[in-house]
């Protein structure tokens, strides 16, 4: 009757026969009469596999997907051609009904993959170390906040306003409990006002938060932030990373920054509207023994064989209860898999090679969709492969008319930065061709 | 299991040594053997102040992770380094292998901790 | 598991040179970063990422995975984890590229079967809970938690109610739980259990005041045992002015025959991972919506999916919401799956679904408690808390008992927690195992037993014939070798 319910009749009378009950109600008297819920659950009957995945497939169907229409929006999702290898291998089943490695004798697989995107997120970025993933880069930018004011006992976040909108307001609301003060740094020409973050330090800030490339897609001056940030004594800087920009950029472990969050969905993870994603986290030796969530580290067994565990579970919720510095349990595991795979098999020039393509796109995209002059950049400043442009029209009518041409994008960002009332973002990907980019240009013209 | 004499003590199984003006503290043996062999001990800095009843450090075992709380308010004057190398030393010898030493503001907050007598009584009785 | 034991990291197995991708060739101005981008901002060197063929990317993690024990391998009994099948419909379903192809920020009109879906999905866990409205927001259990810890936070807020700083936990509690009133800024008051492992509803009496901002608790408990006293419990909760939050964990013990809505709780969270058959996909990712009662309907994280008509919308606009708790809406990709299975079960299905797993849960008791100790012979639910083995006296540890469960082809059970059983082994069976297979871990377990009588070293050296034994969790603690590196 239930393809997922083994039980057969007969199995269930011996059952009971040995548990001293005569029905399967009895299993249930232990639920007080006030208490127990009588009748049926209000939801339809149970359904087999053509009936569900016809009613689903419905659903999929109302959607315009990727395939079917041109994606040029990012915001923090962004839409990279994913190798055939890595949904057949996160497939395997050995990797996604297997849990936590509580047993590490038989999780050896899962350690091992685990250790190894450590040791590509800790490469990527140049910093000592990496976690095994937080859930994603708006709750990773909280999380970081909580652990440098756990680390420095300060109070204070600078948060500059070219973090995400989304991320600024997911620290807000991790912070507010803790009673910490979140100061926004405001934004001069696109970039952070590093003059008004100069004017924002004092002895009681605990962290300043910078992305780059920013929100709005433009580069900032790390560096720069970084060694005012360090100005003052015991305050740590975390830099909002992307993982395909750090392909071309200068990597934060040369610039003395702290700790680096990033969105790891770029790196072979589908947009899934929004998630599951992929928060990563590598950070400076110093903050190990206060990082959150779980890390991986290297032993050997009781014959002397190389092999992996679950380490430093002294920091965490099962362990330090109420004195942890987070309640994360889990990591994003399948996720983690994929960003694995994905910088494999992409590898040292592959990575580069992604992030060239896409700036290299997003420059043309920008120059022809700019040539008219019925649009403009918001302003001059580098950027890597998302911008945002202006100009006399509403983004909802644009996006709406693009929609009708077969095209998703941009994004209308006036409602976070009202300093750029009509502004709309567009990300370029490696996977947008000349062709889907003239024609955007056409489009945006026609509106 | 060992009690040193001559030291307080405290029920959560914590030593205070008093020389002059200097509390020195640490974890009786039969702390050490129940967290298992220590991997971690994060140390507070010099001149940090606490009061009684702060956690001054924390010590981490594999399975298992534990505060040191402090029984008299101070000023720290000296840690103990050689724990950040090998904080195992405090499963060797938990009381060679002291903690932190604090300059007290006020001897009396040490009134009512168990004398090594009173502490081997509490053991016995856990046992 | 593999015959073979395959010992590469990806980095060993790299050669300089050797690539396993290939994208189309660069179709516009080719331009040079630096005639961009300030060279300051840029790197001269190549990510230090690994060079490798497709071929060696298949070879390695396929081998990988043959190193680990799946459920869909064998019988996977982690109690407090619910390891019950999952249904590859499931996986279809989340692959479709209407789904699993939509960006986040599309505009609504071309997204409206996502939006259904996660109303829909909403609806229906509501259903099951007995509460108002479910935000499908949280990632994970645990976020779960610290949301619904947030909206209680800011319930007593806005009601001017600044004395209330603490939250009540039973000393039974999961480690998430006090974390996460300590995330939330609450500090913890502990309840002790009474000898029955229940809350010990004196013990809450005396601990409930006017500083009480709520309870976390989780029913049937971490030990498997109803708690019978439930609406007592939430009473004096509430009559101290508190909340009452429902740790989700363990839901799967009653589908369809209780709701936490009606034993009292305010809110709720579930773990879709463990309830709903979402796969555990190796420790992630796992989804943790939270329900609430009409009071709390004000604080939820933005947006909420609301349903005009047959149209759904986004809705940003909850002038007192606590906020977000992650960049976009939750994690749609387990939502599909878990919809596809409610659907798939129906209301009949999750009905029995639970009977079952309690049934195969009291029939493991039964047949153990001979030879485990078990501190409490009673109607257990969804799981049983063994402590050790019945025969006191050998010097055996659960950590023992576990290794050679993996010797005898099965994962091991939870150990070690709750943390007020001594020596615990924890052993959630679920709804989706057999008889045979029951039987089969039962003898395995009995036959344990009865090693440890006659040689013990035989569970001290256990396992034996797993690729890897006992690694030195000691050693990792010290050294922290958490990345590869290079031998100089």
């Amino acid at each position: 009757m239930y393809p997922y319910i083994s039980l057969t009749a007969d199995a269930e009378q011996e059952m009971l026969k040995t548990i001293g009950l005569s029905s399967m109600d009895e299993l249930f008297s232990d639920i007080p009469a006030d208490t127990a819920f009588k009748g049926d659950l209000d939801l339809p009957k149970a359904k087999s596999e053509l009936e569900v995945a016809g009613y689903l497939s419905k659903l999929a169907n109302m959607n315009v997907n990727t395939d079917q229409a041109v994606n040029f929006l990012g915001g923090g999702a962004y839409d990279h051609y994913i190798p055939a290898v890595v949904g057949r291998l996160t497939g395997i089943q050995n990797f996604y009904t297997s849990y936590t490695p509580y047993q590490p004798e038989v999780s050896q697989g899962t350690l091992q993959y685990i250790f190894e995107y450590q040791t590509m997120i800790a490469n990527l970025t140049g910093m000592d170390l990496a976690n095994a993933s937080l859930y994603d880069k708006g709750s990773g930018v909280a999380e970081a906040a909580l652990m440098c004011h756990a680390v420095n006992r300060k109070n204070k976040v600078l948060v500059s306003k070219g973090v995400s909108p989304h991320s600024r307001r997911v620290l807000e609301t991790y912070t507010h409990a803790q009673k910490m003060d979140i100061v926004e740094i405001p934004l001069k020409a696109g970039l952070t006002d590093l003059d008004a973050l100069k004017e924002a330090m004092d002895d009681n800030v605990s962290s300043v938060i910078i992305q780059s490339p920013n929100y709005l897609g433009f580069l900032e001056d790390v560096e720069k932030a970084t060694g005012i940030a360090h100005e003052v004594k015991k305050t740590s800087l975390i830099y909002v990373a992307n993982p395909i920009a750090l392909a071309l950029l200068k990597k934060p472990g040369e610039m003395d920054v702290d700790v680096v969050i990033g969105e790891g969905q770029p790196l072979g993870i589908p947009l899934s509207f929004g998630g599951p994603y992929l928060g990563f986290m590598a950070l400076k030796k110093d903050y190990m023994r206060k990082m959150p969530g779980r890390v991986v580290g290297q032993t050997v067994d009781l014959d002397g064989k190389r092999s992996w565990v679950l380490t430093l579970s002294a920091r965490e919720q099962h362990i330090r209860r109420e004195k942890a510095t987070s309640n994360i349990c889990s990591n994003q595991g399948l996720n983690t898999l994929a960003a694995a795979i994905y910088m494999a098999v992409m590898g040292k020039k592959g990575l580069k090679e992604v992030a060239m393509q896409s700036m290299q796109k997003a420059h043309y995209a920008a120059k022809k969709l700019t040539e008219s002059g019925k649009y403009k950049l918001i302003c001059d400043c580098p950027f890597m492969y998302e911008f945002a442009i202006t100009g006399d029209f509403d983004p909802v009518d644009v996006q709406e008319k693009l929609l009708e041409k077969g095209i998703l994008g941009g994004f209308g960002i006036g409602s976070d930065y009202p300093d750029y009332p009509n502004a709309m973002l567009f990300a370029v990907t490696e996977k947008r061709t000349k062709e889907e980019i003239d024609a955007l240009a056409a489009a945006l013209e026609e509106v | 299991m060992k009690v040193e004499k001559g030291l307080l003590y405290t029920k959560d199984h914590e030593w205070v040594k008093v020389d002059g003006n200097i509390a020195t503290l640490g974890i009786t043996a039969y702390a050490a053997e129940h967290l298992g062999d220590i991997v971690y001990i994060d140390l507070p800095g010099e001149g940090d102040e606490f009061e009684k009843g702060d956690s001054v450090a924390a010590i981490e075992s594999v399975k298992a992770a534990s505060d040191l709380y402090t029984q008299v308010g101070g000023t720290v004057t000296e840690v103990n380094e050689d724990l950040d190398d090998d904080p195992a030393a405090v499963n060797a010898d938990a009381y060679a292998s002291w903690i932190v030493k604090l300059e007290m503001n006020d001897e009396s907050e040490l009134e009512g901790l168990l004398s090594d007598e009173d502490y081997e009584k509490l053991l016995a009785e856990e046992a | 598991m593999s015959r073979v034991n395959y010992d590469k990291l990806i980095f060993e197995v790299s050669r300089p040179g050797r690539t396993g991708y290939k994208l189309p060739p660069i179709d516009v101005e080719e331009l040079d970063p630096k005639d961009i981008i300030p060279e300051s901002f840029l790197t001269t060197e190549d990510p230090d990422l690994p060079e490798v063929s497709e071929v060696d990317v298949i070879r390695h993690y396929t081998n990988l995975a043959d190193k680990n024990h799946g459920l869909d391998t064998g019988f996977y009994p982690l109690g407090s984890c619910t390891m019950k099948y999952n249904p590859k419909i499931n996986e279809n379903m989340a692959a479709l590229p209407g789904f699993a192809n939509t960006h986040p920020l599309q505009h609504e009109s071309s997204v409206q079967g996502n939006l259904r879906l996660i109303y829909e999905l909403g609806e229906s866990l509501a259903e099951i809970a007995g509460m108002e409205k479910i935000t499908l927001q949280p990632a994970a259990g645990a976020h779960g938690e610290l949301t619904g810890i947030l909206l209680v936070r800011a319930y007593h807020e806005n009601r001017g109610d600044d004395k209330r700083d603490k939250i009540i936990v039973p000393d039974s509690a999961h480690g998430t739980n006090p974390a996460t009133a300590s995330m939330a800024g609450f500090k913890i008051i502990e309840v002790k259990s009474n000898k029955n492992g229940t809350v010990d509803v004196e013990a809450l009496r005396a601990a409930v005041g006017d500083d009480t901002a709520g309870l976390m608790l989780t029913n049937p408990n971490t030990l498997g045992i109803f708690e019978k006293d439930i609406q007592e419990i939430t009473d004096i909760v509430h009559e101290a002015g508190g909340l009452c939050y429902y740790d989700g964990a363990n839901a799967n013990a009653i589908l369809g025959h209780a709701r936490p809505g009606d034993m009292g709780f305010d809110l709720v969270h579930f773990n879709i991972h463990k309830t709903f058959s979402t796969p555990h996909g190796g420790g992630g990712p796992g989804s943790g919506p939270v329900g609430v009662k009409e009071c709390l309907l004000p604080f939820l994280p933005v947006p909420v999916v609301e349903k005009d008509g047959d149209r759904y919308h986004l809705n940003w606009d909850v002038p007192k919401s606590i906020g977000k708790v992650k960049d976009f809406y939750g994690h749609f990709g387990i939502m599909v799956r878990a919809y596809t299975y409610i659907l798939t079960m129906g209301s009949d299905g999750l009905k029995r679904a639970s009977e079952v797993a309690v049934l195969n849960t009291n029939y493991i008791k039964e047949r153990l408690k001979e030879h485990y100790y078990l501190p409490l012979d009673t109607l257990y639910k969804h799981e049983v808390v063994f402590s050790g083995l019945a025969n006191r006296k050998l010097e055996v540890t659960t950590l023992d008992i576990a290794k050679r469960i993996l010797d005898k082809g099965f994962h091991a059970p939870t150990v070690y927690f709750p943390l007020i059983v001594d020596q615990a082994i924890m052993i959630e069976p679920t709804e989706t195992e057999s008889k045979e297979t029951l039987d089969q871990f039962i003898q395995a377990l009995i036959e344990i037993a009865e090693e440890a009588e006659e040689d013990i070293s035989i569970l001290k050296e256990a396992p034996l014939k797993t690729l890897v034994r006992r690694p030195d969790e000691t050693l990792a603690a010290k050294q922290t070798i958490v990345k590869y590196e290079k031998e100089a």
